[in-house]
């Protein structure tokens, strides 16, 4: 009873949440689209009125917004309905830029640790790196990212690993702040304890440091996984890739295909949030391991 | 070893420089601690009684006079990890359990590890904590942590104990308690014991030797034998003799500010 009510709790105002969305989306779309059905009217000498607009805004076949359910059908038709090799499949393009976000996850967690290893345990590194990290971040990515792919590609590297690139750029960045912090966040107290103990640098780093910087870690990659997969997306769009996210996006507003962008930004969107929810377990998982989930 | 003391100092001076100019801490100190002592630093804050603590443990740099700890300096003293150190906070690792936190150091200083077991549960139950090293540091009560930091302290082989106001942040029962336990601790181990306290209570009832400090500069103005037997349950403590100790004590921290504060 106790426990059923308390689901309850949890489940009815994030459901009463996500039906307010559904219906703002659902009046934004009427308002958006019923222009057209009245230019499209006024042309044929027709009178009409909301009870012939209402209906016909929801299934237009160029919608300036298009309704909730459209999209749902626009992505169950290209998920479940082709064949996941085909290139009319979001899930084969979903794969494309999974794939880049991904290997420029790992290579922006592991850059962004090293940066904070290195800043930790060197002054000069301290004084000298961290301004060029913080500015790295201030530059728009968007125009980055072109110079970035040519270059790369002018040094023999192109496809995946271009791509990866521009979501490492993206994703170290938060895990060096966080891992700065983190790797810092032993007070004297532990760290004067490994000291009376003779522990090596070596020691006092695997010990105190890296278990202290955990929490931190958690949250940076959380940040970190979510804009890698912005920087996979950027990363298709110069090249003209053939395939991913972003070339699906950009070939939605080259044929004005809206429903195209749109489901694209669901399949990111629900990328994005199944690579942040597999980071939470394994947070809760590490955090359950070291006594630290109460 | 040599016959030495446990720790010697001689004409010890450390001055700090700070951005409001140099800041004596500490002041021609001598002292001579024999081993099974257990020596209390008593004193106002500022008198130098943890920096002092800090000099042996080799967490300071004095910049006068002579130190040794076990006929050693303090820097060969503690890659010999001669001494355990306790700090004000239990300070345990969050993430390791008491087990863990005990063994902490015997990792550090590579014990092999069906040593490591047999002595995180002699020093567990030491402090009488024997049934609780699967627990984490956050599902005990302030006193029991502290006590684990202890045990930490004790699990290796060190005969020299520094306590930084171990029980300072606990109340007054959990004191009493932790007090007696640490006397029947240093009776069973015989290790000397430096402790630094602001309690003149506390330093009169543990200490066989009262050192008492004042400030600026952090310098020794009295050391004060402990008449008392070695026994000493808690009642002792409403005995003349131990009354009598403690004036001297509060007398002394007394005419050590009042020389400098007019």
């Amino acid at each position: 009873m106790y426990r059923a009510s308390g689901l309850m709790r949890n489940i009815l105002p994030v459901a009463v949440i996500c039906l307010a969305i559904v219906a703002v989306w659902y009046v934004a779309a009427v308002g958006l689209n019923a222009r057209w059905e009245r230019d499209q009217a006024a042309r044929a000498g027709v009178e009409i009125g909301w009870a012939d607009i209402v209906p016909a805004t929801m299934s237009q076949k160029r919608p300036v917004l298009p309704a909730p359910h459209q999209v749902a059908v626009e992505i169950w038709e290209t998920t479940a309905n082709k064949r996941i090799t085909s290139r009319r499949s979001l899930v084969y393009h979903g794969w494309i830029t999974l794939s880049a976000t991904l290997l420029g996850f790992v290579m922006g967690v592991a850059l962004g640790i090293l940066l904070a290893v290195g800043i930790v345990h060197n002054r000069a590194m301290d004084l000298s790196v961290m301004p060029w990290i913080i500015s790295s971040q201030t530059v728009p990515i968007l125009a980055v990212a072109p110079m970035i792919i040519v270059v790369l590609y002018n040094v023999g590297i192109s496809g995946l690993v271009a791509k990866a690139s521009i979501s490492a750029y993206l994703s170290f960045f938060p895990v060096a702040v966080g891992m700065v912090k983190g790797l810092r966040a032993p007070d004297g107290m532990q760290l004067d304890l490994m000291r009376t103990y003779s522990a090596s640098a070596w020691q006092v780093f695997w010990k105190l440091r890296w278990p202290s910087s955990l929490p931190y870690l958690f949250a940076s990659l959380k940040v970190a996984v979510a804009i890698a997969l912005v920087g996979a997306i950027i990363g298709e769009l110069p090249t003209g890739s053939q395939g991913g996210f972003g070339a699906r996006m950009l070939n939605g507003s080259y044929y004005g295909q809206v429903l195209i962008i749109w489901s694209a930004l669901f399949g990111a969107a629900i990328c994005a949030a199944l690579m942040v929810g597999a980071i939470g377990v394994a947070q809760r998982a590490v955090l359950r391991r070291t006594g630290q989930a109460r | 070893m040599t016959g030495a003391g446990a720790v010697v100092a001689s004409s010890l001076d450390l001055v700090f420089q700070t951005r409001d100019g140099p800041v004596h801490a500490l002041s021609d100190v001598d002292l001579e601690v024999a081993p099974g002592e257990f020596v209390s630093f008593i004193g106002p804050s500022g008198c130098g009684k943890t920096t002092l603590l800090r000099v042996i443990a080799d967490l300071e740099q004095p910049t006068g006079g002579t130190i040794t700890v076990n006929g050693m300096t303090p820097g060969q003293a503690r890659l010999n990890r001669a001494y355990g150190y306790v700090f004000q906070a239990a300070g345990l690792y969050p993430w390791r359990t008491i087990e863990k936190n005990v063994r902490l150091p015997l990792e550090v200083m590579g014990y092999p590890a069906q040593e490591r077991i047999e002595r995180v549960r002699r020093a567990l139950d030491l402090v009488d904590l024997g049934d609780f090293g699967r627990m984490f540091p956050w599902q005990l009560s302030g006193g029991m942590q502290q006590r684990a930091s202890i045990a930490r302290a004790l699990a290796f082989d060190a005969d020299l104990l520094l306590m930084d106001e171990p029980f300072g942040a606990l109340d007054e029962i959990v004191r009493d308690h932790l007090n007696e336990q640490l006397l029947a601790l240093h009776a069973r181990t015989g290790k000397t014991v430096c402790f630094v306290t602001h309690s003149i209570p506390e330093a009169v009832y543990l200490s066989t030797r009262i050192v008492v400090m004042s400030p600026r500069p952090g310098r020794i103005i009295d050391v004060i034998e402990s008449p008392l037997p070695a026994e000493r349950p808690l009642g002792i403590r409403e005995s003349a003799t131990f009354l009598e100790l403690a004036t001297r004590v509060r007398e002394g921290l007394r005419s050590g500010h009042a020389g400098r504060d007019e």
